[in-house]
């Protein structure tokens, strides 16, 4: 499976005015890998489909603010 | 021709009363990625792609207003009770002044919008067009979800946000639909 958010360390300046953000995040959602859809894709039922915006699992690639999240999100990916 | 249906293609509740959503949301209505540009930008072009994608351009530019429908209704619900004075600390003073209460097709910047949409009548030009403005609406909703602390608005934005995913998807299979060699077998 791939991951969804990818994470990259720009260069800090010992110049810098602003202490550094540390790691940027950027979205790679399920698009990118998939291809042609495969026919037989699992299905959600039309009412989780309806909150998800998708019918098929395989489609979705919830995001949430990467900001609030850096932290976790960073030790579970080691 | 359209049927119109008189219900959301997806719930909006607004939480926290913070005009200040609006402005960023108003992007989404009238900006250059948002749902009014992506609605007549597909409903152009579909005369003039292939008619194995023809469809798709008329569903998503139909969904697109369906999309835009939700904005307005935020913005909206953002708005309708708010002070002159409490718009002007949200920074929508100009555009009380200009257009009242009324919601407008501009950008979060102010600038209205701009009909200089992308068709050049080339198939692949335009859907490819078509994917990376999908991918900067999805991005953008991304952006407002990064400065919004409505967690009810964020569920419908993560809604618009997973409809342009699924949008992308659609015009990259249209892609290789049309980019499939003529005499070989379809597989897929
Ligand atoms: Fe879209």
């Amino acid at each position: 499976m791939s991951t969804s958010r990818k994470w990259y360390t720009p260069y800090v300046s010992p110049n810098d005015p602003c202490p550094p953000l540390g790691p940027i995040s950027y979205e790679t959602p399920v698009q990118l890998y998939l291809g042609f859809q495969p026919r037989g894709m699992e299905q959600f039922s039309p009412f989780e489909a309806l909150t998800h915006g998708t019918l098929w699992p395989g489609l979705f690639t919830p995001y949430t603010n990467p900001y609030l999240s850096k932290r976790e999100e960073l030790n579970t990916d080691g | 021709m359209w049927y119109y249906e008189k219900k959301l293609q997806y719930p909006v509740r607004v939480g926290i009363c913070n005009p200040r959503m609006a402005k960023f949301l108003i992007e989404q209505y009238g900006g250059a990625d948002g749902e009014l540009a992506a609605a007549l930008r597909y409903l152009n072009q579909r005369y003039t792609i292939p008619s194995r994608v023809m469809g798709l351009l008329n569903d998503i530019g139909t969904e697109e207003f369906a999309h835009l429908e939700m904005i307005a209704t935020m913005v909206y619900k953002l708005t309708k009770d708010a002070t002159p004075e409490q718009l002007k600390e949200a920074g929508l003073g100009e555009h009380y002044v200009d257009h009242g209460k009324s919601i407008y097709y501009h950008n979060a910047a102010g600038q209205n919008f701009n009909m200089g949409i992308q068709s050049k009548g080339d198939p692949i030009a335009d859907l490819y067009e078509d994917i990376a403005a999908e991918e900067k609406a999805r991005s953008s909703y991304q952006w407002i979800i990064n400065v919004s602390d409505d967690p009810q608005i964020n569920d419908s934005l993560g809604f618009l946000r997973e409809r342009e995913i699924v949008h992308s998807q659609r015009f990259r299979e249209a892609v290789e639909l049309l980019k499939e060699e003529q005499s070989k077998k379809r597989v897929f």
